[in-house]
């Protein structure tokens, strides 16, 4: 059987959300793989929420929010933007290839857009195999080792 | 200024003391003849016919010219007494033997009982009254006319009698001319203020056009003297209510309001770029809504439909789905042509004997009695012709001139046809307004790939948007018809109304609450927080939530380094539940 990577994502309500709900009325066809948790804005994604998620056994996670001034609070996905980056280096020290959290801009009227981004984040995971987490990533100590020893899984 | 009593034909009347005696004898209807008044110029005098006598309350009587002759208390005027009629006369001789053939004096030579002048009749124009001169300088302000020479060589010129810009081209010497002395001529490429053109009112001060809302003439600042010399005013003048601000001038308002309906309407698609149609090369070539303007009873023709010759067409095609409908242009229907187009066949065959083709794709006839009206057009004799209007040419040398070949393929019949007409209709796309993402921005909703303005929810949220309180009416969410368009104009007044009448707005639940318990005091999330609800306790030293401000964006939650802060329904366990669920 075939790699289907479990992919978790984030979608802003206003624009990804609306856009992800346009795609399923317009009949859009993209990988079922990802699965949608909706947020108020992608502000709220807490970085947190991405490292628990591939904690948990997603081998990627997908965060959209508007495009950059079309933010329906203003600038929660400037927010977003700049704590993002900083996430993929966290998840790039913890041995975890920063290609698997993934920040696109999606707005409402993009049902088509948004089905291109899963099929290709799809992809990406697919090409990139499953996320292995070893027991070492859960104990802080072992970690250090293993870093020390490996220095990560694209190293 | 202190009243006095005077009378005029034995009339008693009260008027300002030092008001000219013109003015009282006008006040009480009585008709005193003149050639050189004008209300809002200084009296000058010049003309001599508006001669009455005067009666002081010594009973001394003079012949006094009433445009200029101040009242007095007790003073006695008589505007019809025989020496009155007989110096009038006389005046009259005296202008005739300059310029007898003017119809000014004429008809009033006529009135006066002059069959022949007896000093001779003369062939000038202009009999020296100076309105021109007067009005140039007091009410234009251009001073750019005046008299040279003296005697019975005098005559108005501009300044060393050479074209002078000085002159304004304002017109108001010539508007005032009594004898049709002067006249406007454009020179030396300077345009005339009030050249006549033809498709609407051009005039300095006017109602833009007649159905415009709201229903009052403004002041065009290119064209009004008063904003070329500072003069004039002449408007301000006349308006008995004092409605006219020559310094009002476009401002940006401030308003707090608690709710906007967004109804921002659409722009019309230019079609000039589809160059096999022809717009603005080809001679009557037309979109609807020029079409729309020339069928009105207060437009350009009429309400006739002309061609550019001034002619009535022969056969007129209407085109549908130009811009819509097209891969090339706007994919979507704009959802009026179809029946806009079959009314205009209706009011060309009403007013017209014209051959009318109809070019169209799918006729969508979807609203209440509209599928009726389609039939009744067909009735009517109207050519309904099922294949898009591909392409218009000019005929060949076989057609008359200026026949337009309208070619396309006729999918019922399956050939390819080629129509002669005299005019075309473009039944042009609604589309967005080029600014419409603009706005959006600005009330935080969003437009969609068409740049029409997104809804809350297509079929349950139709008027509402995205963001409380901002509600879409009419062509800025879709192209939509009048009563549909009326609807949801209804709908979001209704939507609005409701919620300022209450008073009070209704929060939905959500939003972030801070724990004192766990807040270290860092201020972090004050910073994050767009709506600034989040604020500082200096005596607790921690932060805390206006839940009115807040509208639970929940960047602050996501950015507290202690996690005190809860964005209620989006929790942080809430959403580790969802992740625990979704990857279980």
């Amino acid at each position: 059987m075939s790699f289907e990577p479990n992919l978790v994502g984030f979608l802003c309500n206003w624009c990804s959300y609306t856009g992800a709900d346009l795609a399923g009325t317009a009949r859009v066809k993209y990988p079922p793989n990802l699965k949608v948790i909706r947020v108020m804005c992608s502000g709220r994604v807490d970085p947190n929420f991405i490292l628990d998620a591939l904690a948990r056994g997603a081998d990627g996670v997908l965060v959209c929010g508007c495009h950059p001034g079309d933010c329906h609070y203003v600038e929660g996905n400037y927010k977003c933007q700049r704590r993002l980056p900083i996430t993929r280096m966290l998840v790039g020290e913890m041995g975890i290839d920063p290609r698997r959290v993934r920040l696109e801009w999606v707005s409402a009227s993009e049902g088509v857009r948004f089905g291109e981004v899963v099929s290709e984040f799809t992809e990406e995971i697919r090409s990139l195999g499953p996320l292995a987490l070893q027991e070492w990533a859960f104990d802080p100590a072992a970690a250090d080792a293993q870093l020390a020893h490996q220095g990560g899984e694209h190293a | 200024m202190p009243k006095v009593n005077i009378t005029v034909d034995g009339r008693p009347i009260e008027v300002e003391e030092g008001s000219y005696v013109l003015q009282a004898a006008e006040a009480l209807g009585i008709d005193i003849p003149t050639l050189c008044f004008f209300k809002y110029v200084k009296p000058y005098a010049a003309c001599r016919i508006c001669v009455v006598e005067a009666r002081d309350k010594r009973g001394r009587t003079r012949m006094v010219t009433a445009c200029n002759y101040p009242a007095s208390e007790g003073i006695e005027i008589l505007t019809r007494t025989p020496r009155v009629m007989a110096a009038r006369r006389l005046n009259l001789e005296m202008l005739m033997s300059r310029c007898a053939s003017m119809p000014v004096l004429t008809a009033l030579a006529g009135k006066l009982g002059i069959d022949q002048p007896r000093w001779g009749t003369g062939t000038d124009t202009c009999i020296l009254c100076g309105l021109c001169v007067r009005v140039c300088d007091e009410i234009v302000g251009a001073q750019a006319l005046g008299f040279a020479s003296r005697g019975i060589d005098r005559f108005v010129t501009t300044p060393f009698e050479v074209d002078s810009d000085a002159c304004i081209l304002c017109g108001a010497c010539a508007a005032l001319c009594p004898t049709g002395h002067i006249r406007m001529e454009e020179a030396g490429g300077r345009d005339v203020v009030h050249s006549e053109i033809t498709l609407g009112p051009n005039a300095a001060i006017a109602v833009p056009f007649r159905q415009a809302v709201p229903n009052a003439p403004r002041i065009d600042p290119d064209f009004c003297v008063h904003f070329r010399t500072g003069g004039c005013k002449v408007c301000a003048a006349v308006c008995p209510k004092e409605c006219i601000s020559h310094d009002d001038v476009e401002r940006f308002e401030d308003l707090e309001v608690g709710t906007v309906v967004l109804a921002t309407g659409y722009q019309d698609f230019d079609p000039t770029p589809m160059k096999q149609y022809g717009y603005g090369r080809l001679p009557n070539v037309i979109t609807s809504m020029e079409f729309e303007r020339m069928n009105n009873a207060a437009g350009s023709t009429g309400g006739k439909i002309l061609m550019e010759n001034g002619k009535e067409p022969g056969a007129i095609a209407i085109l549908h789905c130009i811009g819509s409908r097209d891969q090339n242009a706007h994919p979507y229907c704009s959802r009026v042509c179809c029946m806009y187009a079959l009314k205009f066949a209706h009011l060309v065959k009403e007013k017209t004997s014209a051959e009318v083709y109809q070019l169209y794709i799918d006729l969508r006839a979807f609203g209440k009695g509209y599928e009726e009206f389609f039939h009744r057009i067909l009735e009517e004799g109207v050519n309904v012709i099922r294949g898009k209007g591909a392409e218009i040419v000019r005929g060949g040398k076989e057609y008359p001139e200026g026949t337009l070949l309208v070619r396309c393929e006729d999918t019922l019949a399956a050939k390819f046809r080629e129509i002669p007409v005299d005019m075309v209709v473009l039944c042009t796309a609604l589309e967005a307004n080029h600014d419409a993402k603009d706005v959006a921005r600005r009330f935080g909703i969003s437009v969609g790939a068409d740049g029409w303005f997104i809804e809350r929810h297509p079929k349950l949220g139709p008027v509402s948007t995205t963001t409380d309180g901002v509600f879409l009416a009419g062509v800025c969410q879709s192209p939509k018809d009048i009563p549909d368009a009326v609807a949801q104009g209804s709908g979001a007044a209704a939507q609005a109304m409701s919620l300022m009448i209450r008073g009070e707005v209704e929060m939905d639940g959500a939003y972030a609450v801070i724990d004192d318990e766990v807040c270290s005091g860092c201020r972090l999330c004050n910073d994050l927080c767009p709506y600034s609800a989040i604020g500082f306790d200096e005596t607790k030293k921690t932060s805390s939530v206006n839940p009115a401000l807040c509208k639970a964006c929940g960047t602050c939650a996501a950015g507290c380094p202690s996690g005190a802060i809860r964005a209620l329904h989006f929790a942080d366990e809430q959403i580790y539940a969802e992740i625990e669920g979704i990857l279980s």
